[in-house]
């Protein structure tokens, strides 16, 4: 991913590689969110906008302070605590200067703290050795893409409370299903970058 | 206390099975089941992770201020987790590389987090180790239950050993992002059915 360009990386982190339906990060909110869609929206828009922030934030502390001082191998434990912080910051600062936007994002600020998504796209920024820029850009796809999925399976899912599931597969196992199918249409896109 | 410590063990192998009944934990339970082994070994670290994070936190109870309690089991398994990179990454390399990225996430896995504070957080030395145990054992079965079915309708192989001989024409679709959905919505679907 090192050497493409910046649409390619774009292109490439929402479609080919969502970062939900191909490579199976994030799923508890995807499953946990989706029933309405006016969830979706919001975890989605708060997943944007926490993703992009922790997407710089754990560069610069690997760059400058892990790998200079030979610490590389506490990678784990500094990026979840810097999420961890950066999301109570963010959550703070919303509620203090944008309440509108605060009471819009709600409960699923401090549940990004364990959504894999987050953790996940920062370390495969870090594996692909990704520029500071590029980071940023994959970051902002990874968002975009999670987003994509949650907002497109939410519509599903409502669709799905109007037909008659079969007892057994009903709920999660009818969820888990569509998202099998709606992964499958993601999977066209596969070769494309 | 009305639950003996077996009946603490025996709940995470059915009753409250993960990723089953507990629907946590998805994401490494999607990822890395391609094949049994990798099924085996992902619920085996987890399982190391889920008992010593249990441990610590059921010691530590009394101490840690609840207000940042979160934190504190964050801490105590983000080290644990550590623990298990740099063991895998010297006796087991080949599942190390793997698994991968799925190693740092069990930081994340809702699974551990929620038993810290759903358990070992309100309850004594024992019954943790036995929760934690059992939950874990629980997870590494369903691993790798999904990770055979996976991978013997995937890849033709059960555990490596090849089972239909070289003329099965092995159904890819299985292996891949999409099957790992649907192979595991129809398996709940089948559990629920047994109810």
């Amino acid at each position: 991913m090192s050497e493409m360009g910046y649409f390619s990386i774009i292109i490439s982190t929402i479609f080919v590689n969502n970062i939900l339906l191909a490579k199976f990060l994030g799923n508890c909110p995807f499953l946990g969110t989706s029933k309405k869609m006016e969830t979706a929206v919001g975890m989605a828009m708060a997943v944007v906008f926490v993703l992009v922030m922790a997407g710089a934030i754990t560069w610069v502390i690997y760059h400058l302070f892990l790998v200079p001082f030979d610490l590389v191998y506490l990678r784990t434990i500094a990026f979840i605590l810097v999420i961890a912080s950066l999301v109570q910051f963010v959550e703070l600062f919303l509620k203090k200067s944008i309440p509108a936007l605060y009471a819009g994002l709600g409960i699923f600020l401090p549940l990004i703290t364990t959504n894999c998504a987050v953790l996940g796209a920062c370390v495969i920024n870090i594996d692909e050795e990704l520029s500071f820029m590029k980071s940023l850009v994959a970051s902002f796809g990874f968002a975009v893409g999670f987003g994509l999925a949650l907002i497109l399976f939410a519509g599903v899912r409502e669709r799905i409370l109007l037909a008659r599931v079969p007892k057994p597969l009903q709920d999660t196992s009818i969820g888990l299903v569509t998202a099998g199918i709606l992964s499958l249409t993601f999977f066209a896109f596969k070769g494309m970058v | 206390m009305a639950k003996t410590i077996t009946q603490e063990f025996t709940k995470g192998l059915w009753a409250e099975i993960p990723p089953f009944r507990l629907v946590l934990g998805l994401c490494p339970v999607l990822g890395v089941t391609t094949t049994m082994e990798n099924g085996i070994g992902m619920g085996l670290a987890t399982t190391f992770v889920l008992l010593c994070s249990n441990i610590l936190v059921s010691a530590l109870r009394n101490i840690i201020p609840p207000k940042v309690r979160i934190a504190c089991f964050i801490i105590i398994i983000a080290t644990f987790v550590i623990v298990v990179e740099l063991v895998m990454q010297a006796y087991a390399y080949p599942l190390f590389l793997e698994l991968g990225l799925f190693i740092p996430l069990i930081v994340v896995n809702c699974i551990v987090l929620g038993r810290a504070e759903a358990f070992a957080s309100k309850n004594g030395l024992l019954p943790s180790i036995a929760d934690g145990l059992g939950i874990g054992i629980g997870f590494t079965l369903s691993l790798a239950a999904l990770g055979g079915v996976r991978e013997v309708l995937g890849t033709g192989t059960f555990y490596g050993a090849s089972v239909f001989g070289p003329s099965f024409q092995p159904f890819t679709f299985m292996i891949q992002a999409p099957g790992a959905f649907v192979c595991l919505g129809l398996m709940l679907c089948i559990m629920n059915l047994f109810e």
